[in-house]
């Protein structure tokens, strides 16, 4: 028996097909079984790959593979409720109580529509405010972008018994204070978006700043925290300005994803990045999310963030950046967040705008960042600029003892090698 | 030519196994079975359910399955075509069940011909 097509299916899975399906599948059957039923949705998604896995991997994948697998999700879902097997009933759901409406009601929520809907209520679950923000952004990883816990711990650079600890203390955390898969109430909504949308942040630049050597890890934290912003401008209750902001920036950043690091995995600044390997597509995408996010009398920081970002994607080069305006929105961001970072970011605005003497004046008030690599580093690159080699010096050695880093600690041993070289 | 078939055995992926990893164990597989399907080894393959029924001796008792320990379980066959079982046995090493340690059973189909 010969199989003609098997040769055309090798590479027809979809990228991380069984990592986003996984995600979606949690969500739904979650919402079907209650919050509370959360793990045992998490048994049947596995059980639903695995089955993929062993009949696939003999024929093949099949014409749809997404059905496939939702057949097979809903049919052992269907199982688990006519059997009554699930731990915490189902009352909240009269739905599934009835042969008449079990079926269907399973069937609604696996179409697109119900799918969307349980990833946004999960959203707002796995960020309820009860939850830390670390144990939130694990959560999202582990529930709706379907990693587990050994691919979290690669992410954080930590180790997977400290996510599995994590994780069963918020799983904790959901059945004490029953936290439920329902959208907050329309007075509510506004602070549980900005916490979904804080966390997303959170887990975007983790993507984007960690020092995970790996860039593949990287860029997939990075897409997962887009595609779940992405899923919350799609829905009219959520697509708030400040969502559309969130994407914005998130777009251009992940625009200049190629041109940050060289074929060594060395970081490279912004100034010596070679502009034509941003991607034009996010970099359009961006400017389209910032348009929409100009509505409404709010301006949240999301919109300074992505406003500076757009003055920089927007710029030619490094030497013609409108620095006078970077600095003002700076300027109001710190007035708004008084955010340490935020500040140290500021000051590298102002030296463009200032001079560097006047940028090191304002640094070195910033008591609470001297345990800070990047305030070292920016310190070691502003006084560079100022001439004072010696002083430059200190601060770069000092940034070196505080990154783990290997790119970071690779630049900062070449700054320290170029002044070393002059003297 | 002769023909072998290949029994899979093994537990498959448990339950450390994420997502990504699962499917990225499929690709091998992929990989494997259309090299097999290139080189013109290939005759077929299918997979098992982890159920059933057996009938048993003279008195064709029916009995539920499963029948033994889920890695002694026959989780699915490919048949071959190779010069001998050396050859059989060279081809199945690169079979991605050795990643989750599975094993695989070679065996000749016996054929009708008169046995030299």
């Amino acid at each position: 028996m010969e199989n003609p097509q098997r040769n055309n299916q090798v590479n027809n899975v979809v990228d991380h097909l069984f990592r986003h399906e996984a995600g979606k599948m949690v969500a739904v059957l979650a919402h079907l079984f209650g919050f509370a039923n959360v793990e045992q949705a998490e048994d049947i998604v596995h059980d639903t790959i695995v089955k993929a896995l062993e009949t696939w991997k003999f024929n093949g994948v099949p014409p749809n593979p997404q059905a496939w697998l939702y057949r097979v999700a809903k049919n052992n879902a269907i199982d688990l409720i006519r059997r009554d097997k699930l731990k915490h009933k189902v009352e909240h759901n009269v739905l599934l109580q009835s042969e008449y409406t079990l079926v269907p009601t399973v069937d609604e929520l696996f179409a697109e529509p119900g799918i969307k809907d349980s990833q946004l209520r999960m959203m707002y679950a796995c960020c309820h405010p009860s939850i830390p923000s670390e144990g939130q952004i694990t959560l999202i990883l582990k529930i709706l972008c379907g990693l587990n816990a050994k691919e979290i711990s690669n992410a954080f650079l930590s180790n997977e018994e400290a996510i599995n600890k994590r994780l069963y203390r918020t799983r904790e955390k959901i059945r004490k204070e029953h936290i439920t898969l329902d959208y907050p109430d329309s007075n509510e909504l506004r602070d549980r978006t900005e916490a979904v949308l804080k966390a997303l942040y959170l887990l975007f630049n983790e993507g984007y700043h960690s020092s995970q050597p790996e860039k593949l890890i990287r860029e997939d934290l990075c897409e997962e925290a887009m595609r779940l912003v992405l899923l919350l401008t799609e829905e009219p209750k959520t697509n708030l300005p400040e969502t559309n902001a969130l994407m914005a920036l998130m777009c251009y950043q992940a625009a200049r994803f190629n041109s940050r690091l060289d074929d060594k995995g060395f970081i490279i600044l912004l100034q010596d990045q070679d502009r034509s390997l941003w991607n034009t597509y996010l970099l359009g995408k961006a400017n389209e999310y910032l348009e929409k996010a100009a509505t409404g009398i709010m301006i949240h920081p999301y919109h300074m963030e992505a406003a500076i970002a757009s003055v920089h994607a927007n710029s030619l080069s490094y030497e013609t950046t409108d620095w006078l305006l970077i600095l003002s929105i700076y300027d109001r961001l710190l007035a708004d967040t008084h955010n340490p970072m935020v500040a140290l970011n500021r000051a590298l605005a102002l030296s463009e705008v200032e001079g560097p003497q006047i940028a090191i004046g304002e640094l070195l008030s910033l008591h609470e960042l001297s345990g800070s690599f990047y305030y070292h580093a920016t310190l070691g690159v502003l006084y560079t600029k100022a001439g004072n080699d010696a002083e430059a010096l200190n601060h770069f050695l000092d940034a070196l003892s505080m990154t783990n880093s290997a790119a970071e600690q690779q630049l900062l041993k070449r700054k320290i090698a170029a002044l070393t070289a002059k003297s | 030519m002769e023909k072998f078939i290949y029994l899979f055995r093994g537990e498959g992926p448990n339950r450390e196994m994420s997502p990504e990893a699962m499917q990225e164990h499929m690709q091998k597989w992929f990989a494997w079975m259309s090299k097999l399907t290139q080189e013109g080894t290939f005759v077929a393959g299918e997979p098992l359910q982890p159920v059933g029924k057996q009938v048993n001796g003279t008195k064709k008792l029916v009995t539920d399955g499963p029948f033994i320990e889920a890695k002694e379980m026959v989780g699915g066959f490919v048949i071959v075509n190779a010069r001998d079982i050396d050859h059989a046995v060279e081809l199945s090493k690169g079979c991605p069940i050795f990643d989750v340690d599975g094993k695989l059973e070679v065996r000749p189909i016996q054929k009708m011909e008169m046995p030299s």
